[in-house]
């Protein structure tokens, strides 16, 4: 059911253009609407059936400038009793409109004729000649029947055929996006209609601009109309009470630093952080009062958080003799929370600030504390109560939000990113220059070279580090029972004190939005993990994320990794595979995504890395662990006398260049982020067949180095490190396809790595068993070799069953042509004790029978 | 009515007659108020900026609050605690006189109540933005800094406030220690209440005769005033700011010129709201009550400052001018004339203090100059945390060398790394979101600050969790010069400048930028003797104030290294390194470079010279040998 005014031919002749202000938009109005404007000029009040809009006269009222934009007495259109002529023969069938408290206490709008006046000269009451005369409620530029049509048109109309929001997943996106969803309330039941302010701005500005400066009028306007045309469609429906619509994403402020006096009453959306909620607070709406002497009951609506007790009863006149009846008075829950500026968000060296709002009905307990939230609401300030005994108040408002709609942003979202925190990283300019940039050739080591420009050359390093902040691509293969592929990679650093490790962890740390920095020595298992906490206020166990969750598609930075407890150090094994954390700590037992790249600086066990030691040796890790990482750097000075007069030029001019100096350089930290930004968020890149195949042959080369001295120099692990590191090249370019040059350059920093960290220091051969089973073939085959030597030696001796330790050390190395090392020998002497053929204690060997 | 208290020998009343008149002219102009507003403020502003004007100004640093006049322009040198939300309030509004029914319109910046009869309704009000900052005396301040700059301002003590008797001694703050608070606790609220705002002046007189001079010390017992620092006094006050508070950061050291507000009303409210909080606003209910205790505390004791002016501060030392150097040419060339002499002087001194040691002495001047003067990326260039190990851990010298330094530096703390502090004390700062405010810390210091830790007061035996934390915190701020303030849900890190001496027996557990090993020169049985001979060591005050301008200037001197000498240091490096490449890493260099730059500024030399790097490597290279040494007779690993 709908009035002539929405017909098609009326809605043709109607806006297919947007004016810019209500009073241009005159002439094409609908006939009904111009037939209503004669109506009231002439006095008669008639309930036209088709429009539920209180339709009341009053000559034209001046805007009202003052703080309060709102009208203040008023009427909240969908609370008029049901028999009003409002509701009259709207086809709602008894389904209760429900208060919407979030709305503010505005319980009337009346229209006001306006001589077509626009809303922004004050209090003028032009009148333009040709202009009809409308009517808008008091004090706003709104008019209920053109605002309501035009939303039902926007409803019945409006498709977004891009869209990617996954609220709009599995609605066909050629048809009417909001019709569909009226579809899915019929079926659900969950009369809640969420609007996205950005697809209203698209369709019709003019009413975009109205929702944005008046919503305690136009949003009711809203409701209406979406009730009308749900009603219309779905007769036969049966909701719980009517339809509200709930605008989000209204483009009027991001951040809440920049709320400003201008912004009150009008929709906002910021973006924050949930810090505190408080308990529910029912507050009441409708008080009902009953007459002590004559049981005459009257209910009496909460006007801005009074209620004016009736001082006479109607019925029997008699005074003070009406009480308020508790149980019978209508309440709505309400609850208070506090939402901070997310850390993003703050300029450097402030604190963050934070905002009030309030959540009413159904929007309570939606969030909780550290909630990352966009909140859509009505700003409000109200000033302080003048207190009757007081003759001066303080000057200051309070001020808060009224919560229309929450949006998690931290939720898992089906697609990926949601669509504004795009729009707000990339606008299209930077979007240009972010492109522009990946179009050089050089790209690769531009950006590897802006990387942490202070600390100088290991170019490889950067480079390594560069592929692991852009990532692989995130495959998923749980459908072949494989789970998640890991898409990180994870670097560690080894390498001597003072070689700048912790700076570059530092630099990482600041430069990733979800980057943790923890230090191997202060952390414990808990605090990289996740544990219980009894909540201090509700005695609840809450679960607290550590570092690795915390990360989740971050980085995590850990230093001083060979200082960690081999506790602490354990659970980085499923993490660093599987990408995900067991937890099973008093009674929660669960699995949380910890989809971290893992950056890792190690020192040497003796003060001074030994080049005569394998890696493994050096920083004494548990190869399992090892082998988990992608790239394995050595920060090693390199002795040169080049290197070392660029390296003291570097740091002479550290100390004296000024800031701009170096600024002009390198690239930007802010452009970095947002390249590593766009790039992480769209470009994921797919092998292409070469790619494929210039990777098997690289895997069938690193395969055969090792297999003709009987080694094995690589395995599937490394193959996925390839992978990984070829995919994060490509992303380095913005390419969509991994090409050989790709797999080029991961086989170069592969290689690079390994012949760092892998390098056998006794046959100087590149040996991954290295890193794989913590010896290198070469040094196992030795291993045996000593072994055996002693055991004859020990038979040699004859029949002792104890010997001296530095003896037998001293015969074997007197027997041997090769150096026996303290090591070798009693990892020989440890082989034979596994054999059960001797024991070591102290100083003494022993031979068992 | 601000005209009416002012006094007519004011050097300002001119300037203040002006500020009323925002009154008048909101009366009569109806919000076009702005083009005066801003003519008056820069008139003052102007005012200031004259030469000795400012010290006419009381200061609340000074001045205990209930000498200083309501309404009145007063300074504040503090630092910025917290900054709370941005408030709104009423900047024109209109009131309607109850007996005529004449209306009015009147102004509410600078101001924190508003005239009696406020209409809501009125379209004519105009609806402004402020914000306030939480703001607490500089802690650590030294006792000398706070004795000579309010000396400076005997003047201004008087003037304010006609019933300031200046025939009464100030009290100490040992006084007021020891004195009964209960009296003044009830005396307070009663006071507040009694007197209307508008004829505070002629309360004043009356007030002063029957109390005692006394509000801070009753304060701390009800009312945690949130100083980062135990132990410090002083006023803390809620400064508004009504223009570009973005420039304004967290733990920026200010001198805030602004008008006094005290008024009782302010706390009155805050009475009050409980009784009448049965009625249903759904705005005041919500503010727990530690909200409200910390955002709107009583105004007798911490005022609010509605801030006129603001000076950031580069330093705190009274005795140097508060311009900037490069404005003060004469003094600038007189000091850096001196300064070589001085230094002299100033390493002999530290040469008794460090029994004698002569190179730890040298260090130790290098350490008190440094300052981060720069960042690159993620590096703090111009550190130099000293390590002095060796302290002697008997006759209290570390306590005693702290005293020595606290007498030459403008702030300072003592940071005694006991297990007990170390596992109890909160050093990083904390919101609390139950209040709404960042409870500080002791490492919320301002810059420049001197901290001293005292490891040789740490023992064996076992962190917790906050011990950890609080270690951890402390290399932090050494190795990055930043601290991480703890927000619950998330950190934050703010960048500081606090010059880190840890004095320690072995090596310290923290890291530091250089260590040096103290070589006493004095045999152990003389020690008791000669270390009381330091603090004996009856140093003038005018040499003592050499030392403070001295050890001031340096920091805030300019430095740079011609290309020439950037050559020759490059040789330097690459010839050590060829010689042996273990003698010297690139850390090494590192620090050279800023032993070099702080040797030259110590010497008055705003450039680095051939002589100067020389220096350097030759004190870097006694310290590096001392190490060795050290190292071979403990036959440790460092």
């Amino acid at each position: 059911m709908s009035s002539p005014t929405s017909t098609p031919g009326g809605r043709k002749r109607g806006r297919n253009t947007n004016p810019p202000t209500p009073s241009s938009e005159d002439p094409t109005s609908p006939p009904s609407q111009r037939r209503r404007g004669q109506d009231s000029s002439t006095g008669d009040l008639m309930p036209m059936p088709t429009s539920p809009a209180t339709d009341m006269l009053s000559p034209a009222a001046p805007q009202d400038t003052s703080l309060f934009s709102s009208p203040r007495p008023s009427v909240q259109p969908n609370e008029v009793d049901m028999s009003s002529p409002l509701m009259y023969g709207t086809p709602m069938r008894g389904t209760p409109a429900r208060q919407r408290p979030d709305l503010g206490s505005v319980r009337k709008a009346p229209q006001v004729d306006l001589h077509s006046e626009p809303p922004s000269t004050d209090g003028a009451v032009a009148s333009e000649p040709n202009a009809g005369q409308r009517l808008v409620i008091w004090g706003t530029d709104v008019n209920v029947g053109t605002c309501k049509e035009k939303f039902q048109r926007f409803l019945q109309r409006f498709t977004d055929p891009n869209s990617t929001e996954d609220e709009n997943a599995g609605l066909d996106l050629n048809e009417p996006l909001y019709m569909q969803k009226l579809e899915e309330i019929s079926v659900v039941g969950d009369p809640v209609l969420n609007v996205n302010c950005r697809h209203v701005q698209s369709f019709d500005a003019e009413l975009y601009r109205q929702l944005i400066c008046y919503p305690q009028e136009v949003i009711p306007t809203f409701d209406m109309a979406v009730n009308e045309l749900f009603f219309e469609r779905f007769p036969d429906s049966i909701l719980e009470y009517q339809i509200q619509v709930r605008p989000y994403n209204a483009l009027k402020t991001r951040n809440m630093r920049s709320l400003n006096p201008e912004d009150i009453d009008q929709l906002i959306t910021i973006s924050g952080m949930v810090i505190r909620t408080s308990q529910l607070i029912p507050e009441m709406q409708e008080g009902f009062f009953q007459c002590q002497v004559c049981a005459y009951s009257t209910r009496v609506e909460v006007d801005r958080g009074r209620i004016a007790e009736p001082a006479v009863c109607r019925n029997c006149n008699n005074t003070h003799s009406l009480a308020l009846v508790h149980n019978r008075s209508v309440f709505s829950d309400k609850q208070m929370i506090k939402v901070q500026e997310s850390p993003e968000d703050m300029p450097a060296g402030q604190t963050p600030h934070t905002t009030v709002v309030y959540a009413h009905n159904d929007l309570v307990d939606k969030v909780q504390p550290g909630d990352r939230v966009n909140i859509t609401g009505i700003y409000r300030a109200v000033p302080m109560r003048v207190n009757p005994r007081q003759n001066n108040v303080k000057s200051v408002y309070k001020t808060h939000i009224d919560a229309i709609h929450f949006r998690k942003t931290d939720e898992k979202r089906l697609h990926g990113l949601d669509e504004e925190a795009e729009q707000k990283l990339f606008t299209e300019d930077r979007v240009q220059t972010l492109k522009e940039l990946a179009a050089k050739p050089d790209v690769y080591e531009r950006l590897s070279s802006a990387l942490a420009p202070s600390i100088y050359e290991h170019e490889d390093i950067k480079k390594g580090i560069l592929l692991q902040l852009f990532g692989g691509t995130r495959k998923d293969f749980s459908q072949t029972g494989r789970g998640n592929f890991r898409a990180e990679v994870n670097i560690l650093l080894c390498g001597d004190p003072g070689t700048s490790k912790s700076q570059l962890l530092q630099y990482v740390y600041n430069l990733v939005p979800r980057g943790q920095y923890t230090s191997g020595k202060g952390s414990s298992a808990v605090g990289l993990t996740a544990y219980v906490m009894k909540d201090p206020e509700t005695r609840q166990l809450v679960l607290q994320t550590g570092a690795l969750v915390l990360s989740d598609n971050g980085i995590c930075c850990i230093d001083e990794f060979d200082k960690m407890s081999d506790n602490t150090r354990s659970v980085l094994h499923e993490v660093m595979e599987q990408q995900t954390l067991s937890i099973a700590k008093a009674g929660i037992i669960c699995q949380l995504n910890a989809r971290t790249a893992v950056l890792a600086a190690a020192n040497p066990v003796e003060s001074q890395w030994n080049p005569k030691k394998t890696t493994i040796e050096n920083i004494q890790l548990p190869h399992t662990l090892l082998s988990r990482f992608d790239l394995i750097f050595l920060m090693l000075d390199p002795q040169d006398e080049a290197y070392d007069r660029r390296l003291a030029h570097h740091l002479v001019s550290l100390y004296y260049q000024s800031e701009e100096q170096m600024e002009e350089e390198f690239l930007d930290m802010a452009v970095l982020k947002d390249y590593i930004a766009y790039a992480r968020t769209y470009i994921s890149p797919r092998l292409s067949e070469e790619a494929s195949q210039a990777l098997i042959e690289a895997y069938v080369d690193m395969r055969k180095i090792g297999s003709g001295r009987g080694m094995v120099s690589a395995y599937p692990r490394q193959l996925e490190s390839l992978i990984r590191l070829a995919e994060a090249h490509a992303k380095v370019r913005f390419s969509e396809k991994v090409e050989s040059i790709d797999v080029e350059e991961a086989k170069r920093l592969h290689r690079e790595a390994l012949k760092q960290s892998a390098t056998d220091p006794r046959t100087g051969f590149v040996d991954i068993s290295i890193l794989t089973t913590g010896m290198s073939a070469t040094a196992r085959k030795r291993k045996e070799e000593v072994a055996q030597a002693l055991k004859k030696l020990i038979q040699a001796k004859g029949k002792t069953p104890a010997m001296k330790y530095q003896q037998l050390l001293d015969d074997l190395r007197g027997q041997s042509e090769t150096a026996i090392t303290k090591e070798l020998f009693d990892e020989a002497l440890r082989a034979l004790a596994d054999e059960d053929y001797l024991t070591v204690t102290g100083k003494t060997v022993r031979l068992l029978a | 009515d601000l005209c009416t208290h002012i006094h007519t020998d004011n050097p300002h009343s001119e300037t203040f007659t002006e500020l009323c008149l925002l009154d008048v002219l909101a009366a009569s102009q109806n919000n076009s108020n702005s083009g005066w507003e801003t003519k008056a403020v820069e008139f003052f502003q102007d005012q200031l900026k004259e030469r000795d004007t400012h010290t006419l100004v009381p200061s609340l640093n000074d001045v205990p609050l209930h000498y200083l006049k309501p309404n009145s322009l007063v300074k504040f040198r503090c630092l910025i605690q917290d900054m709370f939300d941005p408030e709104f309030y009423m900047g024109v509004y209109e009131t309607v006189d109850p007996s005529t029914k004449t209306k009015m319109l009147r102004c509410g910046k600078y101001k924190d109540v508003t005239e009696c009869g406020v209409d809501f309704n009125s379209r004519n009000t105009v609806t402004a933005e402020r914000q306030t900052f939480y703001c607490v005396p500089i802690p650590g301040e030294n006792p000398w800094v706070k004795e000579i700059s309010s000396s400076c301002l005997t003047e201004a003590r008087v003037v304010p406030s006609t019933s300031y008797a200046p025939s009464r001694q100030k009290r100490s703050y040992e006084e007021d220690d020891d004195m009964d608070t209960q009296p003044q606790k009830q005396r307070e609220p009663h006071a507040g209440m009694k007197i209307p705002s508008e004829h505070h002046g002629n309360g004043d007189c009356k007030r002063q005769e029957t109390e005692a001079p006394s509000s801070q010390t009753a304060s701390a017992s009800h009312l945690d005033l949130n100083f980062p620092l135990p132990g410090e006094k002083g006023p803390s006050c809620l400064v508004k700011v009504y223009e570009d508070w973005d420039r304004f950061k967290l733990n920026d050291t200010l001198e805030v010129y602004g008008i006094l507000s005290v008024s009782p009303a302010l706390s009155a409210l805050a009475d009050e709201k409980d009784a009448s909080s049965s009625l249903l606003d759904p705005a005041e209910s919500m503010e727990t009550a530690e909200e409200q205790r910390v955002h709107s505390p009583p105004a007798s004791l911490v005022p609010r400052l509605h801030m006129l002016h603001a000076k950031p501060l580069p330093h705190n030392n009274p005795l140097l001018p508060s311009a900037a150097l490069e404005d003060n040419s004469a003094f600038l060339s007189s000091t850096l004339s001196e300064m070589a002499s001085v230094r002299e002087e100033i390493l002999s001194y530290f040469t008794h203090v460090l029994l004698g040691d002569a190179l730890a002495a040298e260090y130790l001047i290098l350490h008190l100059i440094s300052n981060v003067y720069s960042r690159r990326d993620v590096l703090p260039l111009g550190k130099f945390t000293l390590n002095l190990s060796g302290c002697p851990t008997v006759a209290s010298y570390t306590e005693r060398f702290y005293q020595i330094i606290q007498q030459l530096v403008p702030s300072s703390h003592y940071l005694a790394m006991s297990l007990q502090n170390m596992n109890q004390m909160r050093l990083v700062p904390k919101k609390d979101y139950v209040a709404n405010r960042l409870v500080s810390g002791a490492l919320q210091l301002a810059r420049n600050t001197s901290l001293f830790l005292d490891e040789t007061q740490l023992e064996q035996g076992q962190l917790d969790t906050t011990g950890v934390r609080n270690v951890t915190a402390l290399g932090n701020l050494i190795s990055w010069q930043k601290v991480d303030y703890d927000f619950n849900y998330h950190q934050m890190e703010f960048p500081c400048n606090i010059n880190v001496l840890i004095a320690s027996e072995g090596r310290s557990l923290l890291p530091s930028d250089c260590q040096i090993h103290l070589q006493p020169q004095v045999a152990p049985s003389h020690l008791e003797e000669s270390l009381s001979s330091i603090h004996m060591h009856p140093q003038a005050s005018s040499q003592l104030n050499k030392f403070r301008i001295y050890l001031s200037m340096a920091r805030l001197l300019d430095y740079s290294i011609s290309d020439e000498v950037t050559k020759s240091v490059e040789d330097d490096f690459v010839d050590m390194r060829k010689d042996d490449p273990q003698s010297i890493s690139a850390e090494d260099l590192h620090r050279m470079l800023v032993v070099a730059r702080l040797l030259s500024l110590s010497l008055g030399q705003t450039s680095l010279s051939r002589d100067s790097w020389l220096r350097a490597k030759h004190i870097e290279m006694l310290r590096r040998s001392r190490m060795e040494q050290h190292k071979c007779v403990n036959g440790n690993e460092p």
